[in-house]
């Protein structure tokens, strides 16, 4: 017992993280497991184990579609929010220059405004100038809330760079072009990386901002919103499980590749 | 001696460079311009049209200024604010109690499984916020397994409610954000020289007042970081009251949402929204000048 | 613009150099040639201006006054990448992201120069790492990233090399191992190194000539062995190796040396070897060249009597005692371990004795303990 208590001493900590990882992924194995259920109507009840809805997830209506727009807007906001982002934070970093209390106080103010307020406040204004809500007021919603998250990442990154390893490449003939081409960007990169990923995330699980600016346009959390109430395919389970599972599989296929690079080099 | 030998050595040799007073402004003219147009513009229509009053025809509202619209938005919603910061601070507590051992846990004692565990922390991230939300309602459920379990248990009787319930509402928020919390949270942790630990032990303090006096100082910028990511979101949320709640558990998010898209009540919505976000700009504010972290970004 | 990267040879000429940080002087009114083809080294403690004159040198700090040549190519404003000078860094600087062999590459890459792999190999040769071109910086040990740092630099046979601090990082026995490398790399390849240091023995060991800093200009000039033997200020005498600087006057003088009196005792020096300017002079004598006597002893040569050992240390090779004089000043003496006698102990009377052609003399209104609590160990 004695022994036990020791044991059980040194590892509660790990013991605790167990429990914390357990309770992250209860809902995901739910999901997982009811997205076998042969449902009908609603996913709510278990009838019976099938492969039916993993052989074919675009099934419901408009389900693929949802999916298609979360894909493209979630890239095309990515892409948007990255650049203006890493422009951001590279002048941040890099330059003194006047004005700089109120560039920062202009990327914390979305963050810290509850996305309601962004999107209440973005559809009153296309109201205002009688803009129809659809894909594209989805998209410059989520490059405006992703640009912040964007722009702390990348700034981060080139604030622990070493400005050695930049006087090193001017010391070794580089010009200014090619300094921040050979030798800036490329370690910047797993920064710009992380800040794409977080933004592409973001903007991929959002509902909260999209809700208000969709206007007909439909994504695939919107989906699952107004389907919960009249009963959700289990297709739904299908998708979210596949792009918790893809999610998975390309940073842990990045890990191992960075790390098999390492060794091998 | 140590001021100056650290301006000669942090100069850089993009100085010159530097000197060319556009270049900033270039980079920051697209991103601004953005934020301008699509952030502080509409935060701006928003403040008009929070003092507008109906006009003639049905959703119609003209501009009167009347500003005396908050003090009657404050008083007639003043239970749903104040249940929407309770939950909100008390969720954030949650997360925090859940997610610091956590991050401790993966900086600390996971060796080389540290950058997996990370990757699990956010992966649930990508498998649907909303879907995660509905699937804690179905086993939280009446007929769901951890409420059969607690019954059989005798640890509930039969006619206690775990969905539709302030309870589930708060758990929800907490774990919908906790990744919000593990992140910031670890990466503070992660930065502290485990040495700075053993010299502690070294110095006749035990686990306890360690953790007291060396780690958690140590960590606050992560803590002050993941309570602010959990509580901004939390206070603006309304799909966990939504799903897991009951009328009794209204948020404010959920009264803006429904005034915006189904009464088209336009100015309160928006004096609720905009009394939302003053509300949390000072309990941020507040706090980030009480923990002393003046890096805003 | 002129692009001197490959064609500038000649001296290094720094012509009144000034470098100003708001009212602080980091380099005050420098002016040095440093003569094609030598390993010349900066020495001075921390905030001495050195790295700030090495930057200037590399392009990486523009003087506030003052011109930079080449040769007789100016160098002053030009860019760092048009200059004909490569920087060994402070903790090297190696290119994370790249292979130890691009990264030796980079700089003939970026000049546009045909046969890299075969110069790449011969230098990875003369530093003898040709079996890790295909490794990243961060598997190499400490050593090894120290020598790729060199061959990145000298692959492109720049006018000038520049070694900022380059072993500061390295444990003791391999500093001393990579002094000698670096020594030999010098005379191999014959490029003009200046090597920026505070460690005054890594400094003598390498360099052919060493200039001592302090305060943002050169206290002295000079062969290692003229520094050591004639320094000409207190901080000189005091920063390479330790001296007993004794104040004393000059009370006669007949034929080439100066009589002194030290507190009432007479010793002489050699008039050559003192660069007092009037009767007030510091009278100084380096700690091994004293032999240290019971008082009973007669001597030749210079003699000061009524000491009193306060402190003994055995390190081996030798005993270093700690005497303290009827004036009350403590001298230091390090007296070799090779007669046989054993140490002589705490609280012995004894009496100091030295050739007079060891002593030296100093200005007399300097402040005799210049130089010495500067911790040389202390990175900049």
């Amino acid at each position: 017992m004695k022994k036990f208590n020791r044991w059980f001493g040194k590892n509660l900590i790990r013991i605790y993280a167990v429990m914390g990882f357990t309770y992250l992924f209860i809902p995901i194995v739910y999901t997982f497991v009811f997205s076998f259920n042969d449902y009908v109507r609603s996913n709510l009840v278990w009838r019976g184990f099938t492969f039916d809805n993993w052989t074919d997830p675009c099934a419901p209506l408009d389900i693929c579609p949802a999916l298609g727009n979360s894909i493209k807007i979630g890239l095309i906001a990515t892409a948007g929010a990255t650049l203006l982002g890493t422009l951001i934070a590279f002048a941040l970093a890099r330059y003194a220059f006047k004005g700089r209390g109120i560039v920062n106080t202009l990327i914390f103010l979305p963050m810290a405004t509850p996305e309601l307020v962004l999107g209440a406040s973005l559809l009153t204004m296309f109201l205002d100038l009688g803009f129809n809500p659809g894909f594209w007021t989805i998209v410059i919603a989520h490059v405006m809330f992703c640009i912040s998250f964007v722009v702390v990442t990348v700034k981060a990154r080139i604030a622990s760079l070493d400005p050695r390893l930049e006087q090193a490449a001017m010391d070794l003939y580089a010009n200014e072009a090619e300094t921040f081409r050979r030798v800036t960007l490329p370690l910047v990169a797993p920064g710009i990386a992380g800040g794409a990923l977080l933004a592409f995330s973001l903007s991929f699980d959002d509902f909260i901002i999209t809700n208000f600016n969709s206007g007909t346009t439909i994504t695939f959390p919107l989906y699952v919103y107004t389907h919960a109430e009249r009963g959700l395919p289990a297709q739904a389970n299908v998708i979210g499980v596949s792009m918790f599972l893809l999610a998975l599989f390309v940073v842990l296929a990045g890990q191992f590749v960075g790390r098999k690079r390492k060794v091998s080099a | 001696m140590v001021a100056i030998a650290r301006k000669s050595g942090g100069a850089n040799p993009l100085d010159s460079l530097r000197q060319k007073v556009a270049m900033p402004y270039l980079l920051l003219l697209p991103g601004m311009l953005w934020l301008i147009i699509f952030f502080l513009s509409p935060i701006l229509t928003l403040v008009s049209t929070s003092t507008k009053v109906p006009g003639m025809g049905i959703g119609e509202f003209v501009q009167e200024y009347r500003w005396a619209n908050y003090w009657d938005a404050i008083t007639a919603m003043q239970t749903q604010f104040i249940r929407t910061f309770f939950y909100a601070i008390i969720a954030t507590l949650l997360a925090l109690a859940i997610s610091y051992p956590l991050a401790y846990a993966i900086a600390f004692k996971s060796g080389r499984w540290k950058n997996v565990l990370l990757v699990l922390v956010v992966a649930p991230f990508f498998c649907s916020f909303i879907l995660r939300t509905i699937a804690w309602r179905q086993i939280l459920a009446q007929d769901g397994i951890v409420f059969k379990t607690l019954e059989f248990l005798h640890l509930i009787s039969p006619d206690t409610r775990l969905t539709s319930s302030a309870f589930a509402v708060v758990t929800g928020l907490a774990y919908n954000f906790l990744p919000f919390m593990t992140l910031p949270l670890y990466a503070s942790l992660e930065r502290i020289d485990p040495r700075t630990m053993e010299a502690s032990g070294d110095l006749y303090a035990n686990g306890i007042t360690t953790f007291r006096k060396v780690t958690l100082p140590l960590s606050m910028p992560g803590v002050v970081a993941g309570t602010l990511l959990t509580f901004i979101p939390a206070a603006g949320d309304f799909v966990n009251a939504q799903i897991l709640g009951n009328p009794s558990t209204t948020m404010i998010g959920n009264v803006i949402n429904a005034q915006y898209l189904q009464t088209t009540n336009y100015p309160l919505a928006a004096t609720l929204s905009f009394i939302l976000m003053i509300a949390i700009l000072i309990i941020v504010l507040v706090y980030i000048r009480k923990s002393g972290t003046d890096e805003l970004v | 613009m002129s692009d001197a990267s490959t064609s500038a040879k000649g001296d290094l000429q720094l012509r009144n150099i000034t470098k100003t940080y708001g009212d602080f002087n980091a380099v005050d009114d420098l002016t040095l040639t440093i003569p094609e083809g030598s390993f010349f080294a900066l020495l001075g403690p921390s905030g001495c201006g050195k790295t700030t004159t090495l930057r200037m040198i590399a392009g990486l700090e523009e003087p506030t006054a003052g011109t930079i040549h080449v040769g007789s190519t100016e160098i002053t404003d030009m860019k760092p990448y048009r200059r004909p000078v490569n920087t060994v860094f402070q903790n090297y600087a190696l290119f994370p992201h790249l292979s130890i062999f691009e990264n030796v590459a980079f700089g003939l890459r970026r000049r546009g120069i045909k046969d890299v792999k075969e110069q790449v190999d011969k230098v990875l040769q003369l530093v003898e790492l040709p079996h890790l071109a295909e490794r990243k910086p961060t598997q190499l040990s400490g050593g090894q990233q120290q020598r790729i740092a060199v061959a990145r630099a000298i692959v492109n046979r720049p006018a000038l090399l520049l070694l900022d601090e380059p072993l500061g990082a390295l444990d003791l026995k391999l500093r001393r191992q990579m002094q000698i490398e670096l020594k030999w790399i010098q005379t191999e390849v014959g490029l003009t190194f200046v090597h920026v240091t505070h460690d005054q023995e890594e400094a003598m060991t390498m360099a052919d000539t060493i200039a001592v800093m302090n305060e943002g200009r050169i206290e002295q000039m000079g062969t290692p062995a003229d520094l050591y033997d004639n320094p000409q200020t207190a901080f000189v005498a005091n920063f390479l190796g330790q001296s007993n600087l004794i104040k004393g006057n000059v009370v006669a003088t007949d034929g080439d040396s100066h009589t002194v009196d030290l507190f009432g005792q007479k010793v002489k020096v050699n008039k050559n070897r003192s660069v007092a300017r009037d009767s007030s002079i510091l009278f100084g004598i380096r700690p091994e060249k004293i032999r240290i006597q019971e008082n009973s002893h007669t001597n030749s040569g210079c003699v000061l009597e009524g000491g009193t050992i306060v402190d003994v240390s055995y390190i081996g090779v030798s005993t270093q005692y700690q005497v303290e004089m009827p004036w009350g000043q403590e001298l230091m003496v390090f007296e070799q371990n090779d007669d046989g006698i054993p140490p002589l102990a705490k609280g012995d009377s004894v009496k100091l004795s030295w050739e007079p052609v060891f002593s030296f003399g100093l200005n007399g209104h300097e402040d005799a303990s210049a130089g010495s609590e500067v911790n040389p160990t202390e990175d900049e």
